[in-house]
């Protein structure tokens, strides 16, 4: 089953809030996805040449200090360690490649949970509620943010297993449905030298994303290809630095609604996690048609 | 004492769907004939299963399945409805005055069903029985295995129209983006002008019928053919 919902702000306040908005959405969701919690919220951009990553450790008390410590003597930090549970939010002053590939070699217990200028991904094992509460997602700010709730179906419940997941810098995905074809494009990726952590059918769609856009396609381009190559069903929602995408299979299986207002865009899986925002009673509503790619983008953002 | 002319009133942010719906297949038996039905918010399963006559308004967006299997009933949503409006109705109607979602009066038996709006995807899936009215356009796959009853579309129809359609009556005043297997155009005869006639009047639509072409089942997939084994 599982739920998904985005919300993506156009004014200063819904940014303010955006969190607040955000987790009784995914509350909402929870009938629809009670194994695992997760959002990707994309706030505060660090400065050119930085990097933000968001890192996590299985041990609530791991020593953050000691590797960001590290990490300052080798790239320059500029920011104290943001800590969110057993996540913890970290700018380097370098690219995310080396950064990452240090922190691979020294730190193997610590997993990459995003990379990018904007980007923060929390996920864990467990109730959205209790998700919500552990994370303190109410007090996040952000232009725009993606929540997912799994009801896992083809892989364990695990960290790793749960999303969004990273599909490069500042790119995540969100996904609704199942894929048949993930054993095949898994084996297929590996070779162009993609690599995956789980077993997850949804680890493989964000792979296959990241592999087109190193192809050089576009959103637009990379989902034609999709559209070939990716066999089942699925209700996607991507996310990108300045805005989210939303898309259905061409035979539309699994839901989707879409709302907006002056103040914001919504999408969920079902209307009620919408009717929790204020102005949603009169909110443009509507479901998106199948295999068609919705965008919303922040202009002014850069 | 309630009398014909009240009108109860259940507000849903305060009073579980459960007891609603008891209350109302318990009706049943007396009590209210009038319903008013606020703050759903996308809930789902509201007032499934009615079996009396009564006169129910929904005010707001509802969730799955709303209206599912009612009898008798006539129901009235002033918003959006989700997933299988009003799947397996019996008889008496929903009018719903925004957009529907997937699968509306999927296998509906009787009754009359009218969306304002647009009705997604599926419409009509499986119907046996029930008429429907959408004034806008329905979405892909539409009158699935349609057996019976009668579909009126007063804008446009998605792909796979009517696909291994029996005996449904199809009717569309716009573009059909592509007919299903066994789904072509039929001839618009005295009966199907009447019956057409009848239902935009009853829906209220602003359509003519001279605008309208039917479509309906070329009754070739009807049959197991065993000279044809080899394409089932």
């Amino acid at each position: 089953m599982c739920g998904i919902v985005g919300l993506f702000a156009k004014n200063p306040e819904v940014e303010a809030n955006l969190g607040a908005l955000l987790a009784p959405m995914l509350f909402e969701m929870s009938d629809r996805g009670p194994d695992s919690a997760g959002v990707a919220f994309y706030r505060e951009p660090v400065a050119a040449g930085h990097t933000k990553l968001t890192l996590q450790h299985d041990d609530l008390n791991f020593d953050w200090s000691a590797l960001r410590k590290g990490i300052k003597e080798k790239f320059g930090a500029n920011k104290g360690i943001e800590r969110r549970a057993n996540h913890a939010v970290i700018v380097a002053h370098a690219d995310a490649a080396p950064v990452e590939a240090w922190i691979e070699e020294r730190y193997p217990d610590v997993k990459i949970m995003s990379a990018g200028e904007a980007i923060e991904i929390y996920k864990e094992v467990g109730r959205p509620e209790a998700f919500i509460e552990t994370f303190d997602i109410k007090s996040l700010n952000g232009t725009h943010a993606l929540g997912h709730t799994r009801m896992a179906t083809e892989s364990k419940v695990t960290t790793a297993g749960s999303h969004p997941f990273s599909t490069g810098l500042d790119l995540c995905l969100v996904h609704n449905g199942s894929l048949s074809n993930h054993n095949g494009l898994r084996r297929m990726l590996r070779r162009e030298g993609i690599r995956f952590q789980t077993l997850n059918d949804t680890e493989v769609a964000a792979g296959y994303m990241m592999w087109r856009q190193r192809e050089g396609d576009t959103l637009t381009e990379m989902m034609d290809n999709a559209f070939e190559d990716l066999d089942g069903f699925y209700t996607f929602l991507i996310g990108t630095r300045d805005g989210f995408s939303v898309v259905r299979d061409p035979i539309a299986c699994k839901p989707a609604v879409l709302a907006e207002t002056d103040e914001w865009v919504a999408m969920s899986s079902e209307y009620r996690s919408i009717a929790t925002l204020p102005g949603a009673e009169n909110a443009k509503t509507w479901e998106p048609a199948p295999a068609t790619v919705y965008s919303w983008e922040k202009e002014a953002v850069r | 004492m309630t009398t014909a002319t009240d009108v109860e009133v259940v507000d849903l942010a305060t009073t579980p769907l459960r007891e609603l719906n008891q209350r109302l297949h318990d009706g049943a038996a007396g009590g209210p004939l009038r319903w008013r039905i606020i703050n759903p918010n996308g809930a789902h399963a509201v007032a499934v299963g009615v079996d009396a006559p009564f006169e129910i308004e929904i005010d707001g967006h509802t969730g799955y399945y709303t209206a599912g299997m009612n009898k008798h009933a006539h129901v009235r949503v002033n918003g959006n409805v989700g997933v299988g409006c009003g799947e397996n109705i019996m008889s008496g109607s929903i009018h719903i005055t925004g957009n529907a979602s997937q699968a509306c009066a999927a296998t509906g038996r009787g009754g009359l069903v009218i969306v304002d709006g647009d009705a997604a995807a599926r419409c009509g899936i499986s119907m046996k029985g029930v008429e429907i009215v959408v004034k806008g356009s329905i979405g892909h796959m539409s009158a699935f295995m349609a057996q019976s009853g009668a579909l009126v579309v007063c804008g446009d129809a998605g792909d796979s129209l009517g696909d291994s359609i029996y005996e449904t009556h199809i009717y569309v005043r716009g573009s059909v983006e592509g007919l299903g297997a066994d789904c072509i155009e039929k001839e618009l005869k005295e009966f199907h002008r009447e019956e057409l006639g009848r239902l935009l009047t009853a829906a209220g639509a602003d359509a003519k019928v001279d605008e309208f072409k039917r479509y309906g089942s070329a009754r070739r997939l009807y049959n197991f053919n065993i000279d044809h084994a080899g394409e089932y």
